[in-house]
């Protein structure tokens, strides 16, 4: 039994060693594919929730936020930076973020919903 | 008879949780409550049936109408505002004014607007706007057709036959994570409203959202609703009446008795029912018997203010 259990702690050991060399590997090609990409980003809402609740993306970036609900949102900086119009269903909004920085935001109809983009 | 009654246990928290869902289990199908000195009592409606209703005068609530709403869950909202106009209609007791709690359009635009005030022309209704009257201009549109009386963002108050009303907006100016709103300005004019009143007088207060924290995390409550209550702590009766949720459902906490009314629109899932709170859709079939309209009869020297619900269907 008791061999058992060493054997079973080595096993998860070398598993967690196997995980951790395929992070530091894939990294930093995850690095790479993003900078191909194009600097724009989607939030979609909907059943009263922003589908990223916390989105990191490069300055410069367009951040557009689609309302795929049945209730119209807004999407509101909680400090004015950005303030939507009420969107109603299919609407959509966007917002180039050029500064780095956290950007919280909430939609001002239904103040429980809540976000925040994260400038690098 | 008796196993529907409820007499809420007001030496806890003013409600006893058994009878509480109960009512819950209600929603739509229709209760009636009477409520004498501060106690209330629920009967089914089937068993209401056939009990005369004797007040010296009526009103009645009706709340979320969303017209301009046309998705899945009620493609039509105007013919289900249609079909309550007409429940109202064929009441036996012709009500007296009707009350109309909020979200009155979905999106707040004009011809929204138009068509609910020509579907209730000849009425005398008074209005408190919801979150959906209120967006994008700051509820200009709203207030230039139902705020001619009122003050700050549509907050006013008007007596019949001796019953205090009060209409609060909580609905404009939420901040982020938070609930519904009062806000001081609001909060002031009220206590000020109430302070030359008679504690014996009656006080029926309505706005859109709830004014007990029915449910935090999808912000159904009003967060400083409990200073609004405290300037009601000396009424021997408070009847508190709410849309919003689009369901019924009561609570009574001393001598205030909380009701919300169902949607003429569509229904939303009952609290933590679901992962949002977004429209339910129900078979068609089924639609009228979630939506609903609210009646207050109110007896004289009886202390008693009767609320019944009854669905569409």
């Amino acid at each position: 039994m008791k061999r058992y259990l060493h054997r079973s702690s080595l096993v998860s050991l070398t598993a967690a060693f196997a995980v951790s060399a395929a992070i530091l590997v894939v990294s930093p090609l995850t690095r790479a594919a993003r900078a191909d990409q194009p600097a724009v980003s989607e939030v979609k809402i909907d059943n009263f929730s922003f589908s990223t609740p916390s989105l990191t993306v490069k300055a410069g970036t367009e951040v557009t936020w689609v309302n795929r609900d049945d209730i119209p949102h807004t999407v509101a900086s909680d400090d004015g930076v950005f303030r939507s119009k009420a969107l109603d269903t299919d609407d959509k909004y966007s917002f180039k973020f050029e500064k780095p920085g956290t950007y919280r935001y909430f939609c001002s109809i239904h103040p429980k919903m809540t976000g925040e983009v994260v400038v690098k | 008879m008796k196993k529907d009654e409820i007499l809420f246990d007001h030496n806890h928290d003013g409600v006893d949780r058994r009878g509480f869902l109960r009512c819950m289990a209600w929603a739509g199908t229709g209760a009636l409550c009477v409520m004498r000195g501060g106690v209330l009592s629920s009967y089914a409606l089937g068993e209401a049936k056939g009990k005369k209703v004797d007040a010296d005068f009526s009103f009645v609530q009706i709340s979320d109408s969303h017209m301009g709403f046309n998705k899945p869950a009620n493609p039509d909202v105007t013919a289900t505002l249609k079909v309550a106009l007409d429940r109202i209609e064929a009441l036996p007791a012709k009500p007296e004014f009707l009350l109309h709690t909020g979200d009155i359009t979905h999106l707040a635009r004009p011809e929204q607007f138009d068509t609910v005030s020509q579907m209730l022309g000849g009425k005398d209704v008074f209005y408190v706007p919801g979150e959906h009257d209120m967006v994008d201009d700051n509820g200009k549109g709203y207030l230039d057709r139902f705020g001619k009386n009122a003050q700050g963002a549509g907050w006013y108050s008007f007596d019949k036959h001796g019953v205090h009303f009060i209409g609060l907006v909580n609905v404009v100016d939420l901040k982020a994570g938070g609930l519904g709103t009062l806000g001081p300005e609001q909060l002031e004019w009220m206590e000020k409203d109430v302070k030359h009143l008679s504690h014996s007088t009656p006080i029926v207060v309505f706005a859109h959202i709830p004014l007990w924290t029915v449910y935090e995390q999808w912000g159904w409550g009003t967060q400083d609703s409990a200073q609004a209550l405290a300037y009601l702590k000396k009424f021997g009766s408070v009847t508190v009446l709410n849309g919003h949720i689009h369901q019924t459902m009561q609570k009574v906490e001393g001598n205030v008795t909380f009701h919300t009314a169902c949607s003429t629109a569509f229904p939303q899932p009952q609290p933590g029912a679901a992962q949002g709170p977004g429209p339910m859709k129900v078979p068609p079939e089924q639609l009228r018997s979630v939506l609903g309209i609210t009646d207050v009869n109110y007896v004289r020297h009886k202390h008693a203010l009767a609320v019944i619900d009854s669905s569409l269907a």
